[in-house]
């Protein structure tokens, strides 16, 4: 309990101590901390005083890692070891990922470790091994953990880490496991446009219909909103997960090579052209023409003037492909632009002009750029990590999003039967029945695929189910009910049961470019190594803070409900389960306090569906029964 | 997983508390998703034991499926067949009056060239007239099923709108080909 006695100035959070709890914009380019201190959302600074933390990674051959501006300021110096732009390898396979011969990376396709058929998340092999885009990732989240704990004082309860709208379920899932990898609890995960939203909303107090358009350096989302009343409420998302900045700095690369009469640069001549493409393309923000000068290893040097004009002509291609899953958005939320009553601009990448004026002329009016587009996402996130903690906020809200991608199953002839369609709102699931084919067959197996497309082969595949124990019985008469649920963080589950007997049949997952539990646990156990005490000291505390926190929430729930909902007999259960918890709590022994935990969670679950059920009746009491008919 | 208590399966009319019709009030029923959203939406619940996160999950989850359920008139006509116990036949019972089916196979050929001719307003033209015929049906539906209670007359008409659903769907999936 001790752990939790961090109160803020001015916040008198009591009888709730204010719960540290920080958003995390996980970027392709950049990445960013913010928390809300006293009520505001502020975004937490390095010892330098920079808020952006490059989202580049660099392994050195002791196993020693450089994270941000040391590891981006040697990029060229050491390309096949310092990772760039890691997000667009997340829930990747190595053909997904175009271009691949731009990148300067030795890549190792996952299938070569021969997991099933299906390709699996790339790796790159790195001085220090191969190391997963997953690992890469989390070292990223690491430093902004400790530079948030180091800021704040004091342990993290949990963080909401954004991810751009359009991720499909291997990315996110890629971006949870990252997380957890960092030793971060996620409270959940966010998508980037949605988030900008918040941050947007709350400090406007807006209403009506909005889009939120967000380029950032690998990815684009396009998400309208509905603000009213406190909900923010998308209709409807588009984008492409693999389209941001950095694609604009390929196409000036290329062109580079074309006017230079160059090809078939090594990997340090080649991060060093990218870098000095990223930097003409800033160069032409603010300039009509810029001079792209540097030095090959060859000894040859690349003079060039690049103008405004031609940068947009080589990129109009890149501007109109947003443009297109803007239209198919509005199409989706049934609206047109005339509905539209702003535009909110996120993103970096949203800086250039072409890209400020193409959307204007779009929606027919000046977008909004009045927030820092670097920053937004993560004061959003960090505004939704505060409630999420459970921090009273002033203002209640709540947010409604939605799937970017439909879910569906391989049926005959590799064609898909979608099972939640696209810009569902989430949580959400949908059951599909299924029968044998053969006499006593005991076994089934189902493929679920994720995207829009008819054809199996033109969609991502999500994973392979093998469903097990199915009682034998004549062909067609057993009924296999497959249920998917979307949660909140827009990942899917799956479970199956027999219906004519009941029996659960049991799954085995194979994420098709997923990292399986083994996968984690190893990484985890490989991170930790060196520091092993460290690990379970972590371990302690984050089970003394997760039992402190269900001591205090089922005391309340005693105190409010008890008397109401539950004998005498049954209140004692609970108080002696919870009695058990106090009395370890404090002691060092985290498997202990684990099993205390549970036992209360099981023995509190009957009391907390009646309360469940409890609330549901006084939602909606005030109605009369006369309105029924 | 042993929530199933009685309330949790009680109907979406019951549970967005609105009286059992096909006519409905959209506006309260918006309001009610949002007052229960409010209350049961996961992000009430995640600093609460996992129990409860679960179960707000499977509220939550319940109420969208609700909502949208409600929300869509052709659901909700489905919906309240399937309360009343009634079979809307839609794989089997493929008979439709000659003068509907004439009228869908003129408009999926107009479709077919306004896609060959990558024609958007002859598929917005196309979209109107369809949004129009849609509505007549919603109200034959409201007649049918809330004062004539003549159910078999509501599943022809649920068949026909499921005609219009699917063909509203290749008129948007036909704006996004010609708009890439």
């Amino acid at each position: 309990m001790a752990l939790l006695q961090i109160a803020e100035p001015g916040l008198s959070a009591a009888p709730h101590q204010h719960r540290l709890a920080v958003g995390i914009d996980l970027g392709t380019t950049n990445s960013l901390v913010a928390t809300v201190r006293n009520g505001i959302s502020t975004v937490l600074n390095d010892i330098q005083g920079g808020a952006l933390l490059p989202s580049v990674v660099r392994y050195a051959a002791d196993g020693s890692v450089q994270v941000g501006h040391e590891a981006q300021a040697v990029q060229s110096d050491d390309p096949h070891n310092t990772i760039v732009s890691v997000k667009r390898f997340m829930g990747r396979g190595l053909k997904d990922v175009g271009e691949v011969g731009n990148l300067p990376y030795r890549f190792v396709d996952a299938a070569s470790t021969g997991s099933g058929q299906a390709p699996g998340m790339l790796q790159l092999r790195t001085i220090a091994g191969t190391k997963s885009p997953v690992e890469v990732s989390a070292e990223i989240l690491k430093v902004l953990r400790e530079r948030a704990e180091l800021s704040l004082g004091g342990e993290l309860v949990g963080a909401v880490i954004t991810v751009p709208a359009y991720f499909d379920d291997a990315q996110r899932q890629a971006t949870k496991d990252a997380a957890r990898l960092a030793g971060l609890n996620v409270l959940r995960l966010l998508n980037e446009p949605t988030a900008a939203a918040i941050a947007y909303g709350l400090d406007n107090a807006s209403e009506g219909v909005y889009a939120v358009y967000d380029l950032g350096g690998g990815t684009f989302d396009i998400s309208i909103l509905r603000l009213s009343r406190g909900v923010f409420e998308v209709l409807a998302t588009n984008g492409d997960s693999a389209l941001g900045g950095d694609d604009f700095d390929q196409r000036i690369y290329c062109w580079l090579l074309e006017v230079c009469g160059v090809s078939l640069l090594g990997a340090h001549d080649t991060r060093l052209l990218l870098s000095h493409a990223r930097m003409a393309k800033e160069q032409l923000t603010d300039h009509v023409q810029t001079q792209i000068t540097a030095v090959l290893s060859s000894g040859e040097l690349v003079d060039v003037t690049l103008t405004r004009e031609a940068f947009y002509a080589m990129t109009q291609n890149l501007v109109q492909r947003t443009l297109q899953a803007t239209r198919r958005a509005l199409r989706d939320a049934k609206l047109t632009v005339d509905d539209i009553k702003g535009v909110v601009m996120v993103g970096g990448s949203t800086r250039m002009p072409q890209v400020q004026s193409a959307v204007g002329e779009l929606f027919k009016q000046t977008p909004l750029n009045n927030l820092d587009p670097d920053k937004v996402v993560a004061l959003g996130a960090a505004i939704q990590a505060n409630v999420l903690a459970g921090n009273r906020s002033a203002d209640d809200w709540l947010l409604l999003d939605v799937i970017p991608l439909s879910l569906g199953l391989e049926t005959m002839g590799g064609l898909v039967e979608k099972v939640i369609p696209r810009n569902s709102t989430i949580p959400s699931a949908r059951a599909q029945e299924f029968t044998t084919y053969k006499d006593g067959q005991t076994a089934m197996s189902i493929h679920v695929v994720q995207g829009e497309r008819e054809l199996v082969s033109d969609c991502r595949s999500l994973a392979q189910f093998e469903l097990r124990g199915i009682p034998a019985m004549v062909a067609g008469s057993a009924r296999i009910r497959v249920t998917f649920q979307v949660d909140a963080d827009g990942l899917l589950s799956v479970s199956a049961r027999e219906m004519a007997s009941g029996t659960e049949a049991s799954i085995v997952v194979k994420p098709s470019y997923g990292l399986s539990d083994e996968d984690i646990t190893r990484m985890l156990k490989d991170s930790t190594q060196h520091a092993r005490d460290d690990m379970l000291a972590r371990a302690l505390r984050e089970q003394q803070t997760e039992a402190a926190q269900l001591l205090e929430a089922v005391g309340n729930a005693l105190q409010q409900d008890g008397d109401a909902l539950l004998d005498a007999a049954a209140q004692a259960r609970i108080r002696s389960s919870m009695d058990a918890l106090q009395s370890v709590i404090a002691g060092s022994d985290h498997q202990a306090i684990k099993r205390a935990l549970e036992a209360l969670n099981l023995a509190s679950t009957e009391f907390a569906q009646r309360r469940m059920d409890k609330s549901v009746k006084s939602a909606l009491a005030g109605h009369k029964l006369s309105e029924l008919e | 997983m042993d929530i199933l208590a009685s309330d949790f399966q009680q109907d979406f009319f019951r549970l967005f508390d609105l009286p059992l019709r096909f006519q409905l009030d959209t506006t309260l029923l918006e309001q009610r998703y949002r007052a229960l959203q409010a209350q049961f939406h996961p992000d009430k619940f995640a600093h609460l034991s996992e129990s409860e996160q679960r179960q707000s999950m499977q509220w939550s989850t319940r109420i969208n499926e609700g909502y949208q359920t409600l929300r869509n008139p052709l659901n909700r006509a489905r919906y309240l067949l399937a309360l009343h116990g009634v079979d809307t036949q839609e794989e089997s019972n493929t008979s439709m009056p000659t003068d509907f089916l004439m009228q869908q196979m003129e408009w999926r050929e107009a479709l077919a060239e306004g896609r060959q001719a990558q024609d958007i307003t002859v598929l917005g033209e196309m979209e109107q007239r369809m949004q129009h015929m849609r509505r007549a049906l919603e109200q034959e539906l409201a007649r049918d099923l809330d004062d004539a209670h003549d159910y078999a007359a509501a599943s022809g008409i649920v068949r026909k709108l499921k005609f219009l659903e699917k063909l509203g769907e290749e008129i948007s999936s036909a704006f996004d080909e010609i708009d890439s």
